[in-house]
């Protein structure tokens, strides 16, 4: 690989959730750059993805906070720092340089080379939800997709597409052209998808270009990974439907991931971290808020914050460690006032 | 305090006394019934508290909400007495209510 295409940095963050953003304040006034890759197209973690619109009420300062809303405040108050992101990405892969500093992989084969890792995945990556099939595993790669990567390798193809909301419907909509025949399936007649796209759905299915069957996919019939059809189970009884591939778009989930494969000790799906770096068992890999573990850790974001600014004085003595480093009040230090763009 | 059942899908019964105001989701947690995951923590977000209501019970437990439902869309076999348990909030009224936990969650 030419050096060319490596992205540089000083900390490498994994999880752009609240406590990823507010540990490149914490790095910031310390002088080291940061850059953020994230699974999901945002930034904000499950605060943008699960819960935006609902008040949190134990953000120090804040009687009642929207989660959206703390997320954009964070991203204003890193932006003195011109942190760096990468989303709809997930770090695959993660290796140990010779001479210290760590090369990060993403699943779509960008590599990055940092001096510190700091692991801040919440409840690990949002990936799609398998949705609960007798025997789906077998099929899926081929005939099972979660996603459409080419709409080319539909055509002329039995689609089903199972699932209410936008990608069910938008993918029901521009397959229609490329494949066999779609099929839409979803458990009730109500849509939770964009009204335009519904109405467009439904003019097709009345034309009969597309079937739209409401029911809960039951069963998968085919052999050797290859679908050939499938059972729906709707008020009517169950029918057979020709399915060569499935769509199913079942919302995400959240998994710990590639994670597990990067040779740091495990606690229960979490990693173990000490409470005074909140380092992982690997030298220069730390883990800071939901995804890592101590005696009496809680999920709480305000113990998040608290994790990220320890673990940045750690992470100080990794980058620079000729550096002293000395503590400072940014009310008050006037070198903290320059970093953050405080007017003299 | 208010009765709940919980029949985990095993079929082993759990009696807990419920405070009026709390969600059938918390009381779950806080009494360690299996099966109940709440993944998001009781924000109607993941699907992953869904219980199926004693058939008697549904009239008194009613629907559940548009965002219920949409949340529902990705819960596992979902039936008419499906609801969120994290959307149910236990009133006087539910004295001895009976839920059912199903197979698995998502």
């Amino acid at each position: 690989m030419a050096v060319s295409e490596i992205t540089r940095t000083d900390v490498l963050i994994i999880g752009a959730g609240p406590v990823g953003l507010f540990a490149v304040f914490e790095l910031g006034l310390f002088d080291m750059r940061c850059h953020l890759i994230d699974i999901l197209d945002r930034p904000g973690g499950q605060c943008a993805e699960l819960y935006p619109e609902k008040p949190i009420y134990d953000i120090p300062g804040y009687p009642a906070i929207n989660a959206q809303e703390l997320v954009d405040k964070l991203l204003l108050q890193i932006a003195p720092f011109k942190p760096d992101f990468t989303f709809n990405r997930m770090v695959s892969a993660l290796q140990r340089l010779e001479g210290g500093g760590f090369r990060l992989t993403t699943d779509e084969g960008e590599v990055f080379e940092a001096k510190v890792v700091v692991i801040a995945a919440g409840g690990g990556s949002f990936q799609p939800k398998r949705p609960p099939i007798p025997g789906i595993e077998a099929f899926e790669g081929a005939s099972v997709q979660y996603a459409v990567r080419r709409m080319e390798d539909l055509r002329g193809h039995d689609v089903v597409v199972v699932g209410g909301g936008d990608s069910a419907l938008d993918w029901t909509l521009n397959l229609q052209p490329v494949a066999r025949r779609v099929t839409l399936i979803h458990r009730r007649p109500e849509f939770r998808a964009a009204p335009d796209s519904v109405n467009k759905m439904h003019a097709l299915a009345d034309s009969g270009a597309i079937d739209l069957v409401i029911g809960q996919v039951s069963g998968l019939n085919g052999e050797g990974g290859e679908l050939r059809s499938i059972q729906v189970k709707g008020p009517d009884g169950e029918v057979e439907v020709a399915c060569t591939r499935l769509l199913p778009f079942f919302g995400l989930t959240m998994k710990l991931g590639p994670v597990a494969d990067w040779g740091l000790n495990l606690h229960e799906n979490q990693i173990p971290v000490d409470t005074e770096k909140f380092e992982t068992s690997v030298p220069g890999i730390f883990a800071i808020g939901d995804i890592n573990w101590y005696p009496g850790k809680l999920k709480l974001i305000l113990s998040g914050f608290h994790e990220a600014a320890l673990m940045a004085q750690a992470a100080k003595h990794v980058v620079s460690p000729k550096e002293r480093i000395v503590f400072q009040y940014t009310t008050s230090s006037t070198s903290l006032h320059r970093k953050l763009g405080v007017p003299d | 305090m208010t009765k709940l059942s919980y029949i985990a899908h095993d079929g082993t019964r759990f009696d807990v006394e419920a405070e009026n105001g709390s969600t059938v989701m918390e009381n779950a947690i806080r009494n360690a019934v299996p099966g109940i995951e709440a993944e998001c923590g009781g924000a109607c977000a993941c699907a992953t508290c869904h219980v199926y209501v004693d058939e008697e019970w549904m009239p008194v437990v009613g629907e559940p909400e548009a965002m219920e439902e949409d949340m529902l869309d990705f819960a596992y076999e979902v039936r008419p007495n499906s609801r969120l348990s994290c959307q149910i909030k236990v009133r006087d009224e539910l004295d001895g209510l009976v839920v059912t936990v199903p197979e698995r969650q998502g």
